[in-house]
């Protein structure tokens, strides 16, 4: 048996392909089809459960995962969520509303902000930003970049706080205030799952992740929080192609000309500026480009960017995902444990449902 | 001088590998071996930083500077020395 030849990714043949956004176009009807059969599938047959939970933040990811799970089990049941804290974008929340009462769905608004403050969320963030500016105060907003990366620098990021008088502050964070502030803002996406669960043990509902493929692929989740569903139905479609997704099922104009945002931090913070660095047309390409195996000069010409880049931009992508693979890593287990071989009893902790 | 490239490995020994990383000859680089990811980048930097009393600033974050045992006793050697210029982002190599 002959041996596999090396063929090392940026040396592989030019696929015949050209490389433009044309390669992420898809029938958006026959993918809503597909996705709806599978969500039947899934909660029905798999899970036996009989609707779902979807949090809407008024972006799109939320918005068409909404709209799908809308599409294949009826409006009737779908349970929204709208999960705002006090740095919440109003209009994302008005926008969420919105989509609830478009799709039909029952919704229910709660405001995390009193469980956040008695948790410390802020008063923790707070300190820690503290530490690299003592001047802020509460009346301030915030919001970490990045940077490095892609210019050839290790990545980092910057601590940006806003004073009330519009004064903005920049700084390199060190990484143990990095790690406070993002360990502080990560109890946003953890209570709203705790939340989800709520609704969705009430109603005997699955819930519905919402991350699109950048986001799951890239690692741009909270482990334990926005990363925690029992079902993602957008995570094998690109951004561009959830945008081309959100007109097919009609949602919003609003929604559907928006930027991605984090919506996690007090001041205006592209997803550009906190993971991707990038503008998420541009990352789209590059990602399905690394994995059809073009290489990095086809990238640049696709782009527009010099050859250079283009490499950082798929060294960037291989680091993301190896140091995303924690976060999609389960629990490890020593030794054999295969599941399904203990007795179903009731228990306090867990389900009753036998 | 301090001998830097001993204290480094001990540090990054210690602090990443629990003791383990022994092996780690003086060109290897820590980001191929997965021995950093970007959080452990800016331990390093602190640690550099307050054990040499120098300040590494934003266009010096470079693997050029800090990314092999090599890199850092090359680069705080520049850096105490102070007469010559650590390795900056106009002047990295691709």
């Amino acid at each position: 048996m002959p041996s596999p030849l090396p063929t090392p990714l940026r040396e592989a043949a030019m696929p015949s392909q050209p490389l433009d956004a044309s390669v992420l176009t898809i029938d958006c009807a026959a993918e809503a089809e597909r996705i709806a059969t599978r969500l039947r599938d899934v909660i029905g047959r798999q899970f036996r459960r009989r609707g779902a939970v979807v949090a809407l933040s008024g972006g799109v990811d939320s918005s068409v995962c909404g709209a799908l799970a809308a599409l294949a089990l009826g409006p009737s049941k779908v349970f929204g969520l709208l999960l705002p804290e006090r740095e919440t974008s109003p209009r994302g929340m008005e926008l969420g509303r919105r989509v609830a009462e478009q799709l039909g769905i029952e919704y229910q608004t709660h405001d995390l902000t009193p469980v956040l403050e008695a948790i410390g969320c802020y008063d923790q963030r707070d300190e820690a930003i503290r530490r690299v500016f003592p001047e802020y105060r509460k009346d301030w907003k915030n919001k970490l970049v990045i940077a490095g990366g892609l210019s050839g620098q290790f990545t980092f990021f910057k601590l940006v706080v806003q004073a009330p008088d519009g004064r903005m502050f920049c700084e390199r964070i060190p990484h143990l205030e990095y790690l406070q502030i993002v360990a502080a803002q990560n109890y946003k996406q953890r209570i709203r799952k705790t939340v989800e669960y709520y609704h969705a043990d009430r109603l005997n509902y699955v819930v519905v992740g919402t991350p699109n493929r950048l986001e799951y692929d890239q690692g741009f989740f909270v482990k334990n929080g926005d990363g925690s569903a029992d079902v993602k139905p957008i995570a094998h479609l690109y951004k561009t192609q959830i945008y081309a997704m959100a007109r097919h099922l009609g949602l919003p104009e609003e929604i559907c000309a928006s930027r991605p945002t984090s919506d996690t931090y007090s001041l205006p913070q592209g997803q550009d500026e906190f993971f991707f660095a990038l503008p998420c047309d541009q990352v789209d390409l590059a990602l399905w480009a690394h994995d059809h195996r073009f290489p990095h000069a086809a990238l640049a010409y696709a782009l527009g960017v010099s050859g250079e880049l283009a490499e950082r931009i798929y060294r960037d992508i291989e680091a993301k995902r190896r140091a995303g693979a924690y976060l999609h890593t389960p629990p490890v287990l020593f030794d054999t444990c295969p599941p399904g071989v203990a007795t179903p009893t009731l228990s306090a902790r867990g389900s009753p449902h036998a | 001088m301090p001998n830097i490239k001993a204290h480094q490995r001990s540090y990054i020994t210690e602090n990443f590998l629990f003791g383990q990383g022994a092996d780690i000859s003086d060109e290897a680089s820590f980001l191929a071996r997965g021995v950093l990811d970007s959080t452990g980048v800016l331990e390093l930097v602190l640690f550099l930083e307050e054990t040499y009393s120098i300040r590494i600033p934003d266009d010096e974050l470079l693997p050029d500077n800090l990314d092999s045992l090599n890199a850092i006793e090359a680069y705080v050697r520049r850096k105490l020395d102070g007469g010559v210029h650590a390795v900056a982002l106009a002047h990295a190599s691709p």
